[in-house]
């Protein structure tokens, strides 16, 4: 979120009250409707998965972080991130963003989000997209593997995705109302360095986030931490379902750094959280992570999740056989 | 002028990609890791367990016989044949950005080796093609 809209948003807070009344007979309905919408979504993607065209994602458990896998070369995967939580002094709110992720290469990775949420006692809304581009810096494996990250968002301030947090965002941001907050359009670019390694099974991540408003606001900065390891490193002879080989599990510490003005800890939100991921043999990966809000200023509890599948070799359904 | 410099670029380029397509990630494996043994060789439950990875991660580029698909090459050839387990277990770990072929460090090393394994109790497929040289 921009600092200077955050400060427009508290002033409206303060001026308003926080709890939006005039939605009141649409939020059950939106909720609803969202759910609906992300039902489909599943029959969708079951479908594909009965097709046999989907497989495995090798991706760590993280919601927030980013580690150095990239999308394999000519894949597609489709996912539901989802995000709910009820804060304090705030209506409940659910945030689905869909993305679409692409390898296009073996060192380059592009990515659409398409985002919404639905607020209890408020609305359902459209928040805007996002388009996201990692690259591998260094052809080969080492220690620490960088990878460079570069995202044009296009979202309205009623966006509740909470992909990274940055700058002073915080609980506040959660209480406008949606009629309030939807008007308010930033456009921003966000660069972040990605630092991974893989050892004895064991990913560690970190990354440090720089995001800009194109208005003239002050840089924003965050970090996201993470750490994950598969619950076995060998593999079973035998295709399973429950085995440990599907489950992999870790943690995450994310917040924000405030700005170039104030860089620190000073009015910023964080969380931590345990993460778990279960992948469906040829078929979805499914997580879920409990994320804890560490300050006053963060959200008491996240509830996160994610169902993802990969479409394998998408770009050979566009290519003659050989 | 610079419609000239665009062409001599461009086929500098190409020329490059060529030459990296005969195999060269061979020559970047380090003496220390071209020695490597795997510690599964010859088990047969290895072997199994490395079949199943290979149908959920290789298979989709490789093909399911493991012959290439699209371009992408056999790894039943004898250029695969005759790496040793070390540079195989190199390839796999680090990838060939350039190439297409992606690292798969985020599968644990007994995976990796365990996929090894699989690959080599498959056959040889010496008819000449264009992906083995890869």
């Amino acid at each position: 979120m921009a600092w200077q809209a955050l400060r427009v948003r508290r002033r409206l807070i303060a001026r308003k009250g926080n709890l939006g009344g005039r939605f009141v007979d649409r939020g059950v309905d939106s909720l609803t409707s969202i759910l609906r919408s992300g039902l489909a979504f599943l029959a969708g993607l079951v479908a594909w998965f009965a097709l046999g065209a989907v497989v495995r994602a090798q991706e760590p458990p993280y919601f927030v972080t980013y580690s150095q896998a990239l999308e394999e070369p000519g894949n597609l995967e489709v996912a539901l991130k989802g995000l709910t939580a009820s804060p304090k002094d705030a209506n409940a709110f659910f945030s689905p963003t869909m993305e679409f992720e692409y390898g296009a290469t073996a060192w380059w990775t592009t990515e659409v989000y398409v985002q919404g949420q639905a607020t209890e006692n408020d609305s359902t809304i459209f928040t805007g997209f996002r388009w996201e581009n990692r690259f591998r810096v260094l052809p080969s494996e080492h220690w620490i593997n960088p990878v460079l990250y570069v995202e044009y968002e296009d979202v309205n301030a009623a966006d509740k995705s909470l992909l990274e947090v940055v700058g002073h965002d915080g609980i506040s941001d959660l209480q406008l109302n949606n009629a309030e907050s939807r008007g308010e359009v930033e456009r921003e670019l966000e660069g972040k360095l990605i630092l991974s390694s893989n050892a004895k099974g064991w990913n560690f991540s970190e990354n440090f986030i720089a995001e800009k408003n194109l208005k003239n606001e002050p840089w924003e900065f965050g970090y996201a931490l993470a750490a994950s390891r598969p619950l076995t490193l060998v593999a079973r002879g035998r295709a399973c379902v429950f085995c440990r080989q599907n489950f992999a599990a870790g943690a995450e510490l994310y917040g924000g750094l405030a700005t170039v003005h104030d860089f620190g800890f000073d009015g910023t939100s964080h969380y931590a959280g345990p993460t778990v991921n279960f992948t469906v043999p040829r078929g979805p990966t499914i997580g879920f992570s409990p994320q804890f809000g560490l300050n006053d200023n963060s959200v008491g509890v996240l509830w996160r999740f994610k169902v993802s599948y990969e479409i394998q070799q998408f770009r050979d359904l566009f290519r003659r056989a050989q | 002028m610079r419609k000239r410099w665009l062409v001599v670029l461009t086929l500098t380029l190409g020329a490059a990609l060529l030459m990296a397509a005969d195999g060269s990630w061979l020559h970047k494996v380090p003496e220390t890791e071209r020695k490597r043994v795997n510690p599964l060789a010859g088990q047969a439950e290895a072997a199994a367990a490395g079949r199943v990875l290979f149908e959920e991660n290789c298979a989709k580029c490789h093909g399911d016989d493991a012959l290439g698909k699209h371009n992408r090459p056999s790894l039943r050839s004898e250029r695969v044949a005759h790496a040793t387990d070390g540079e195989l277990a190199w390839l796999l770990k680090n990838g060939s950005a350039w190439k297409g072929m992606p690292s798969w460090s985020a599968l644990p090393e007994p995976e990796r080796w365990q996929i090894i394994a699989y690959l080599r109790s498959l056959p040889i497929e010496s008819a000449p093609s264009a992906n083995t040289n890869r």
